[in-house]
């Protein structure tokens, strides 16, 4: 049962196509992040459902209800913004209250209601502060307090932990992470940090140029893309691309030269017809360093040591760079020569317009 | 060393300008205890405290006290309130924006001679200025605005020549303050009023009392406008303090009574300096 359904929304500006054809549905209680590049519309759809920017086309409706042209007031959402947007003259206290305040509910149940919210946030000592004497980790959590306190349907997050360090971030995320879990609110939360996107979503949304590229769960996302957009935005470091440059077909499978040596790839688990060109991808952590017996072989350019793995820059034999991932100790060197082979099943095969045409290879073997 | 050749550098300024103001001061306090009467020259002999009883007991003495605090204090309002409102009007983009905002603010760059010729010829005229015909024409009597109502139109020729920059230190501000807050107010139930009343009145706290202050240095000693227009007239209805010690010292060319009425409005200023200080400076911690 969809709860906010999004239907084909679009956004102009006076020259410019924010959004173009959005369509997504939330199920209530969903931790939905919209994540993507800079300038790929998330923000504006963001916005969008919050009412602070009016849509072009399309509608929006929440809980069986058009909030399409709906004031913002009335949407019955609550937004943390990125500079959290406290009322600089209001004590810690007032900011909880100011939309209860406005809305004229009784003094009592005001008293009560920022009384629980200040005590599961932490902020009961500092609830006679103004907001420019906190932190930026206490300002965050006075901005998540004011939009609990209203109890809203949805709660809209805009790049929350971006004005964070890092430390504090990952400590926030976790909170937001107790917090969803706790009140069971639907919530939607943009961030163009895919490691956020990853850890907090029970759904994610990537969007590209004002287009919806892929709905579904963090692993769905990493395992099974639908684009080489998704392939490469997922995952630190980025999917490795290799051009494949000839395709032999032999009976029960297809052999890839990639340049460097040959791949098999079973027939079954390309989805439709097989192009001419095609992109072969895989991941750092799908391909390993071997003595002997490796699908390719290349010389090591760099080795970046992070402690619990090390990355390997790689130089093929036809001058393409990949990367690999090993583990922290292996004796490796720059300029050592290696072997490497590659995690079959986890190939994925690209076509010319970058879209995904191969399937899992357990979904395969299954049917 | 080093900080007796910082000061032995910055000496020749700080000199010259301790020079610049107490000359003047001294000079002031010495001829507010002579009699210093340019019709008498030659009897300039030490007086005490005559000068000062002279001046106070002058009949225009209350009138100008009290009509320099009307002054001060009625254009104090006019620009404040009057500024933010016009602020927060042109704040929003509209169609001639740009023009509007220059139009509001040139009355700033008309000296007030000018101002005080404009508003008592072509505005306040009974035969034929604006306000005359406006009346004219609904049937009324037209208003003698000068010699009726003279601080009154004092005032209004100040609070014009005075709006234009409470409006340019106000939409100034206004363009500081956080979009996101505005934003944060409206998801939280907030109309147009509530985000003036709550975020943008305070967010003008600290500009306010810039204004305030700036504004009442110089409309303490405003001169030109009554000067040109009503010559503080009728009787003593639209002199200041300015102008009643400029009516003293060369009306009746008595510097004496001059400086002792200078060093009274030196006293004056200090004095509601102290209490605007005390009433907008509370808001400068914010």
């Amino acid at each position: 049962m969809s709860y906010l359904t999004i239907t084909e929304l679009q956004k102009h500006y006076d020259s410019y196509h924010a959004l173009r054809g959005i369509n997504l549905s939330i199920t209530e209680g969903e931790f939905v992040v919209f994540v993507g590049p800079s300038g790929c519309g998330k923000s504006t759809l963001l916005r969008t459902i919050a009412g602070l920017e009016s849509s072009s086309e399309g509608s929006i409706n929440l809980d069986n209800r058009d909030i399409t042209e709906l004031a913002s007031s009335k949407r019955d959402l609550a937004m943390v913004f990125q500079s959290y947007a406290l009322y600089p003259h209001m004590t810690v206290a007032d900011n909880l209250s100011f939309a209860l305040r406005l809305a004229k509910v009784p003094d009592s149940e005001i008293a009560e209601k920022v009384r629980s919210v200040s005590a599961s946030l932490q902020l009961d000592p500092l609830l006679d502060r103004k907001p420019k004497e906190l932190s930026g980790g206490q300002r965050q959590r006075v901005a998540i307090g004011r939009a609990i306190v209203r109890q809203p349907k949805v709660f809209l997050f805009d790049e929350p932990l971006s004005n964070l360090d890092a430390a504090l971030r990952v400590q926030m995320r976790l909170e937001l992470a107790r917090l969803h879990k706790k009140l069971g609110t639907t919530m939607i939360y943009v961030t163009h940090d895919q490691v956020e996107a990853m850890t907090l979503a029970d759904r994610v949304v990537i969007l590209n140029a004002g287009q919806i590229e892929q709905v579904g769960t963090p692993l769905e996302l990493y395992r099974q893309p639908n684009s080489r957009f998704v392939a490469e935005f997922i995952g630190t470091p980025k999917m490795n691309l290799i051009e494949v440059s000839d395709v032999t077909r032999q009976d029960e499978q297809l052999s890839l030269d990639i340049g460097v040596g040959k791949i098999a790839f079973p027939n079954e688990r390309i989805n439709g017809p097989v192009p001419g060109s095609i992109k072969l991808g895989i991941r750092p952590e799908h391909m390993h360093l071997v003595p002997e017996g490796g699908d390719i072989s290349g010389k090591i350019e760099l080795v970046e040591h992070l402690g619990s793995e090390a990355y390997t820059h790689i130089q093929l034999d036809n001058q393409q760079t990949i990367i690999v991932k090993a583990p922290a100790r292996s004796n490796i060197q720059d300029g050592q020569l290696v072997q490497i082979k590659l995690d079959l099943d986890e190939v994925i095969l690209f076509n010319e317009s970058d879209r995904v045409i191969s399937k899992l290879a357990e979904d395969v073997s299954h049917a | 060393m080093k900080r007796s050749i910082t000061r032995l550098l910055m000496a020749p300024s700080v000199i010259l300008l301790l020079i610049w103001m107490i000359v003047p001061l001294s000079m002031t306090i010495y001829f507010s205890t002579i009699r210093f009467n340019l019709l008498y020259p030659g009897q300039n002999n030490f007086v005490g405290w005559m000068n000062f009883e002279f001046f106070i007991t002058d009949p225009g003495f209350m009138p100008a006290v009290l009509n320099t605090l009307i002054l001060l204090i009625s254009v104090l309002i006019i620009t404040v309130v009057l500024g933010v409102a016009l602020s927060a009007l042109i704040d929003k983009p509209f169609f001639g924006q740009g023009i509007v905002r220059v139009l509001l603010i040139s009355p700033f760059f008309i000296m007030p001679t000018v101002n005080a010729l404009i508003w008592k010829n072509m505005m306040m005229n009974p035969v034929y200025g604006v306000f005359a015909w406006i009346s004219q024409s609904l049937g009324l009597e037209p208003i003698d605005w000068l010699s009726d109502f003279p601080l009154m139109s004092v005032i209004i020729m100040v609070s014009w020549q005075w709006l234009p920059f409470a409006i340019l230190v106000f939409v100034t501000a206004l363009q500081s303050q956080d979009t996101e807050q505005k934003e944060a107010a409206q998801m939280d139930g907030a109309n147009g009023w509530h985000i003036f009343r709550y975020l943008t009145i305070p967010h003008l706290a600290r500009p306010i009392a810039v204004v305030v202050m700036i504004e009442t240095i110089f409309l303490l000693a405003i001169f030109a406008e009554i000067f040109v227009s009503t010559g503080g007239g009728p009787g003593y209805d639209s002199t200041n303090l300015a102008y009643l010690i400029y009516n003293q010292a060369l009306l009746q060319y008595d510097v004496g009574v001059a400086s002792a009425g200078g060093l009274f409005a030196v006293i004056l200023a200090n004095i509601v300096a102290f209490f605007l200080i005390r009433a907008v400076g509370k808001n400068l911690t914010v």
